[in-house]
């Protein structure tokens, strides 16, 4: 006699975890552990060089300036945006177009916003590891100062997956899109990181910003997120740029879990919006092989 | 009555952009189909490709929504309790290579089985039993992407069949398939409806014989519309008043078609030219036309090379109700009550 778990509460759990092992095998399988590994090491370096580069040109190696940490933290932490964003609504494309599984996947008893959530849980690992190579070859090479002891773990850590959940949400609501989209998706979810990467404050304060555009900045979450990770591990040399410094790290936080609450209300609304829509026009296992 | 699936006036209407103006063009992929299958049915959906047989897949699986008209599966609404109907169904897609190609065999299997609440220790069990019926036990802890198209449409019928489903919808299971496989296909599908009296199968094909051989009954479906549904016996009986001829003739020149067209009694035919000879399947009101069709044939210097009085078949069904031969709509032959290809 077969025993089924069908309440809606295991039904969430189960489409959670077996995305997020699916996920896993996706990301972690396509080469051998040693290659992995040392593409997981290399990218998320050469991408920190490039960057770093640029900055010792234009500022002939001023790498005392606080706007050195401001830059290369906020770069580091934006891969968060990138990875994890990107790595859920791709998870449609992927089960489309690549795997062909997307009428199987959405036609078994599975929560679907919790499956697409749970393809996004490898690339958060990937991105965890890249973000802590970058920022620990920052701290022993380019003299980044972060003092363990002076810095609240706790709360670092809150604000981490406060944002990490916050970029879930924003993913899942570039699924949903992308479930309305059909021959131009490929670049969507880059496309939507790069824009947000000028308006975060990811590189630059926003004050370098136009004033019209800086409502934008102010908007997103992803502003507050990224200044309170940068402010909780170096301190005022964080907080020494006017954007946010009437604000006290309280304060941002409150900001991003309110901005977080709405998004999250926000995307969950678009999400069904947009599945219903797909559904209606037939889009939902449609393959272009485009 | 519950049925395993019933429709009602059930339509589905595409909207196809087809130029920059943005002006949309519409497609009837279904119009007003009503259909009840009962429970412990095999229930075939016989049709030319795009016919709307996938269509009325995907409506009744959840994929798709209906433009008007209702569905129910297991007596459940297929848009408003789309979430009751998923756990007690599953479908299998022919033709298509779909599937984790970095997992193997096991683990595609196992996870789905997951999707649907199944045990680990289950699952297991019956993926090594499913596997061993269809042949596919050896390669178990092959990547999926290592199979070939065959093999991983073996994998993709398991991964049907795994979760037990009160209705099962097979869409094309053996497209693309060997002869071989094909038969192995056909015989495991209906050993489990025979095993598993109490469960249901819709099944779309465009092989007559497939539907001949598995279903308990047809809908014969053409442009969206089905335009008979009975049990194969039945449909093939109402063709039984008619005599029908298979002929091979020597090549005859292309008046030959204007004229059989001309010839009373004749109610339908199909004319395939064939390698040095041409096929010609006639449906006659009776017997006694044969004499004018034969006369007609030597007036277009043509000889009887070989002819066969035959039983009808759900070809000969097609072909009487839609007036061409589904090798001939598949083709967009215009022809008008008869054929040729």
């Amino acid at each position: 006699m077969q025993t089924r778990k069908t309440d809606s509460l295991s039904v969430l759990w189960r489409s959670f975890r077996l995305a997020t092992w699916l996920g896993w095998q996706i990301e972690s399988n396509w080469a051998d552990p040693f290659l992995f590994a040392v593409y997981s090491l290399i990218k998320p370096l050469s991408s920190a060089a490039i960057l770093v580069i640029m900055y010792s040109v234009i500022t002939q190696a001023d790498f005392e300036s606080p706007i050195f940490p401001y830059i290369y933290l906020g770069n580091a932490f934006y891969m968060y945006v990138g990875h994890v964003m990107t790595g859920i609504s791709w998870a449609v494309i992927d089960d489309r177009e690549h795997y062909k599984t997307m009428k199987y996947i959405y036609t078994a008893p599975v929560h679907f916003p919790s499956y697409l959530l749970g393809r996004g849980v490898a690339r958060f690992i990937i991105a965890s590891i890249s973000v802590l190579v970058t920022i620990t070859f920052g701290v022993l090479f380019l003299k980044i100062s972060i003092d363990p002891s002076q810095v609240n773990w706790g709360f670092f850590l809150l604000t981490l997956l406060t944002g990490v959940a916050m970029l879930a949400l924003m993913g899942l609501t570039l699924a949903g899109v992308m479930l309305l989209l059909v021959h131009h998706m490929f670049g969507v979810g880059e496309a939507v990181a790069g824009a947000l990467y000028l308006f975060s404050g990811a590189i630059f304060p926003l004050e370098v910003l136009p004033a019209y555009l800086r409502p934008i900045g102010f908007l997103m979450p992803i502003t507050y997120w990224l200044e309170l990770l940068r402010r909780l591990l170096v301190g005022k040399v964080a907080s020494s740029f006017p954007t946010l410094q009437s604000f006290s790290n309280l304060q941002l936080y409150l900001i991003l879990v309110t901005l977080t609450l709405l998004f999250a209300m926000l995307s969950f609304f678009v999400f069904r919006l947009c599945e219903k829509r797909a559904k209606e026009l037939g889009l939902i296992d449609t393959v272009t092989n485009y | 009555m519950n049925f395993a699936i019933e429709t009602n006036h059930l339509s589905r209407i595409y909207k196809i952009r087809n130029n920059k103006k943005g002006n949309a063009k519409e497609l009837v992929a279904l119009q007003d189909v009503s259909l009840e299958v009962h429970p412990g049915e095999l229930f075939g959906l016989l049709g030319p490709n795009g016919a709307g047989k996938t269509t009325l897949i995907k409506i009744l699986t959840t994929l798709l929504a209906p433009t008007s008209g209702t569905a129910f599966v297991c007596g459940y609404d297929v848009v408003k309790e789309a979430h009751k109907i998923r756990p007690i169904i599953n479908m299998v897609s022919g033709g298509e290579s779909s599937g984790y190609g970095l997992l193997t065999v096991r683990e595609n299997l196992w996870m789905f089985a997951q999707f649907y609440g199944l045990s680990s220790k289950e699952a297991n069990q019956r993926i090594l039993q499913l596997l061993e019926v269809v042949g596919l036990a050896d390669r178990i802890n092959t990547k999926s992407s290592d199979l070939s198209t065959g093999l991983r449409q073996k994998m993709n019928i398991v991964r049907g069949f795994l979760t037990d489903p009160q209705v099962l919808f097979l869409d094309e299971p053996t497209l693309g398939l060997d002869v071989s496989a094909s038969r192995d296909v056909r015989r495991f599908i209906r050993q489990w409806l025979d095993e598993h009296p109490e469960r249901t199968i819709l099944l779309t094909t465009h092989y007559m014989a497939e539907a001949e051989e598995l279903c308990d009954r047809v809908a014969i479906i053409n442009q969206g519309r089905v335009l008979a549904c009975d049990t194969p016996a039945s449909l093939k009986h109402r063709l039984q008043r008619q005599a029908i001829y298979h002929l091979e003739i020597s090549q005859v020149n292309h008046h030959y078609s204007d004229d059989l067209k001309t010839i009373q009694g004749v109610r339908e035919f199909v004319l395939r030219p064939r390698d040095g000879y041409t096929v010609l399947e006639l449906i006659l009101d009776r017997d006694e036309t044969l004499a004018a069709v034969v006369n007609s044939l030597t007036e277009n210097q043509g000889r009887i090379i070989n002819l066969q009085k035959r039983e009808p078949t759900l070809e000969d069904v097609f072909v009487d109700l839609v007036g061409k031969s589904m090798e001939d709509v598949e083709r967009g032959n215009n022809g008008v009550n008869h054929s040729e290809s």
